[in-house]
């Protein structure tokens, strides 16, 4: 059960990550950020439950994302200077300004970098894995999911019994497509299929934390229902009436919510200030 | 007896395997002869990983291994499966250094032959890494050669492509160089065709011709030595480099060089520009020595 305590440094750390991204989304439309970027904004409270739920197992997993990887890198402890860097192209960047935002690579929180093909997370995820045996976090979109040599890498996963979770970040899009557009079958239903466990579920933290105790035993796929606020990539709204589960939360913590997100706003605007050439 | 290349093979995987530097990842290798005879009798438990089908995710996973600091062989069965087993190989591993200073080394063993198995197996595919950063490519097709290569690529940080060749796991001998005198032309050749090309040069000895041969381990980086450049500039009708993959690949490219560093003509011979039949009518087989004779003679006729 997660209790009010835990929900709110889930929420501490969720507020890092939402912050990041509204400054950094300003940092865009003022041309001071001159390439593609991945905004994570209202995804971001499937990192900071995930993060939590391995902290508190002591286990520091290894982690596999893709482009939209601001936030995952953020929760897992990821260096804020260094991200602030890497968008401004400069050589201090988490991978020397040349990953961008999509391919960031952290040693000291064992994330790995992405190569900008989306999917290929999960069998480098899963080879890596399996050599190591180490509990591994491979983080999907809903598209990427749907590549053929995901789907392989889970049937692999499967068969050796991994201690591998994967995450599908399911916010309904592939850049502004929508998944019934493009199949008429759910992750969940594909990892039951190839014998692990597979689950739909919404971002709450509180439906995300159940989990707990039953991730790295064995392989497992996780189907987050979440909603992407921002435009595929770049500063911009697809729409004003997205849901935002991170309002919900903050209202829901009142005054403590509040002062949370507006010290986060300060601190991460000084740093950007402070990083800016 | 000397030892086979297909033997020395099979005692650089087992040492693999036994000091534990990397594991051995492939489809099919615990059966089917054992690749060839190149594999020691060896399973999961000794680190001899047995995949499944998935071509284009089991490149992924070589690269997945290497990323954790242990030295994969991964084996490609037939180098045309290149295409499904490639992209991540070439996207992820081979950039890892450069992008994110992480190494991510992978032996790819990748494996020819031609020969009646028709238009989707056969033949080299090294062209097809030619053009990315970030990778070694190397053919080796001699025991020594194929022990030096090893040895290098415990010591590197990058990913290398081993083009073997089944046709030249029975060989024992070693390759020499001849740029010594003067000589005509000078035959530059990668692979299988090394074996054609001695024999051409042999027979067109017989014949009074005076025919150099320079036999090319190393395809990427390639880097002609001082002396091979001098001998190639005062031969009369440059060289001809002989390959066993389409020309419109390393051969023309890896020419063009040899062109700028010499100033000398260079002829190309592949395979050709057609797909591979089954039937000996319509099959593709690399240049052989007749074919090369032939060419030579016509250049130095011409
Ligand atoms: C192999 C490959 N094909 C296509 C693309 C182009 N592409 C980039 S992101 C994207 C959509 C990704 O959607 P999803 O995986 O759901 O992640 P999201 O952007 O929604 O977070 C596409 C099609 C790509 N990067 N790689
Ligand atoms: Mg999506």
């Amino acid at each position: 059960m997660l209790n009010k305590k835990k929900l709110i440094k889930i929420f501490k750390t969720a507020s890092l990550c939402r912050n990041f991204e509204k400054i950094t989304f300003k940092k865009i439309q003022e041309k001071i950020i001159k390439f593609p970027v991945y905004l994570s904004a209202g995804q971001e409270f499937i990192a900071s439950s995930l993060s939590q739920m391995t902290s508190e197992l002591r286990v520091k997993p290894m982690i596999f994302a893709q482009h939209r990887c601001h936030s995952t890198y953020l929760a897992f402890g990821g260096n804020m200077k260094k991200l602030i860097n890497e968008l401004q192209g400069n050589i201090s960047g988490a991978t020397f300004g040349i990953g961008g935002s999509a391919s960031l690579h952290s040693k000291e929180i064992n994330m790995y970098g992405h190569d900008g093909h989306m999917g290929t997370q999960g069998p480098i995820g899963v080879g890596a894995c399996f050599v190591s045996r180490k509990p591994t976090i491979v983080f999907l979109g809903d598209a990427s999911a749907e590549e053929d040599y995901v789907l392989a890498a889970l049937g692999w996963a499967s068969t050796k019994k991994l201690p591998i979770l994967f995450v599908v970040e399911d916010n309904n899009l592939s850049i502004l497509t929508k998944k019934k557009v493009r199949r008429n079958w759910e992750m969940s239903d594909v990892a039951k299929s190839f014998k692990m466990g597979g689950y739909q579920l919404d971002d709450n933290p509180k439906n995300i934390y159940r989990f707990k105790e039953k991730i790295f035993k064995k392989p497992m796929l996780l189907n987050i229902n979440t909603h992407r606020l921002f435009w595929h990539a770049g500063a911009g709204q697809d729409s004003y009436k997205t849901f935002d589960r991170y309002k919900i939360i903050k209202k829901k913590l009142g005054i403590l919510g509040n002062k949370i997100d507006q010290e986060n706003f300060i601190r991460i605007n000084k740093l950007w200030k402070k990083h800016s050439d | 007896m000397e030892k086979t290349l297909r033997l020395t093979i099979k005692e650089i995987v087992r040492s693999h395997l036994k000091k534990k530097i990397g594991k051995v990842f492939g489809q099919c290798l615990t059966a089917v002869g054992w690749v060839g005879g190149t594999l020691p009798e060896l399973y999961e438990k000794d680190g001899m990983v047995e995949l499944s089908m998935a071509d284009v995710a089991g490149g992924g996973f070589a690269v997945g291994a290497a990323l954790m600091n242990t030295r994969p062989i991964y084996v490609i069965r037939y180098q045309g499966f290149n295409w499904y087993n490639a992209p991540m190989i070439l996207n992820y591993a081979c950039k890892s250094m450069e992008i994110w200073k992480q190494p991510c080394p992978i032996f790819v063993r990748s494996i020819a032959m031609e020969g009646g198995i028709g238009p989707v197996a056969g033949s080299s595919h090294h062209s097809l890494y030619f053009r990315m950063p970030g990778i070694k490519i190397v053919s080796p097709m001699s025991p020594k050669e194929y022990i030096k290569i090893y040895q290098k690529f415990l010591s590197d940080k990058d990913v290398y492509y081993v083009s073997e060749h089944r046709g030249s796991y029975n060989n024992t001998s070693e390759f020499k160089n001849d740029i010594k005198e003067k000589k005509q032309l000078i035959i530059i050749a990668i692979s299988i065709t090394r074996f054609e090309a001695e024999k051409a040069k042999k027979n067109l000895e017989k014949q009074g011709y005076k025919i150099g041969i320079i036999h090319v381990v190393w395809i990427k980086p390639f880097k002609l030595k001082k002396n091979e450049i001098n001998a190639i500039k005062k031969t009369k009708h440059g060289c001809i480099l002989l390959d066993d993959d389409y020309v419109d690949g390393i051969a023309n490219a890896l020419g063009n060089k040899i062109n700028l560093d010499t100033g000398k003509k260079v002829h190309t011979m592949g395979l050709k520009d057609k797909s591979a039949g089954f039937s000996k009518r319509t099959d593709n087989l690399p240049p052989n020595a007749k074919e090369i004779e032939k060419k030579i003679k016509k250049i130095i006729s011409d």
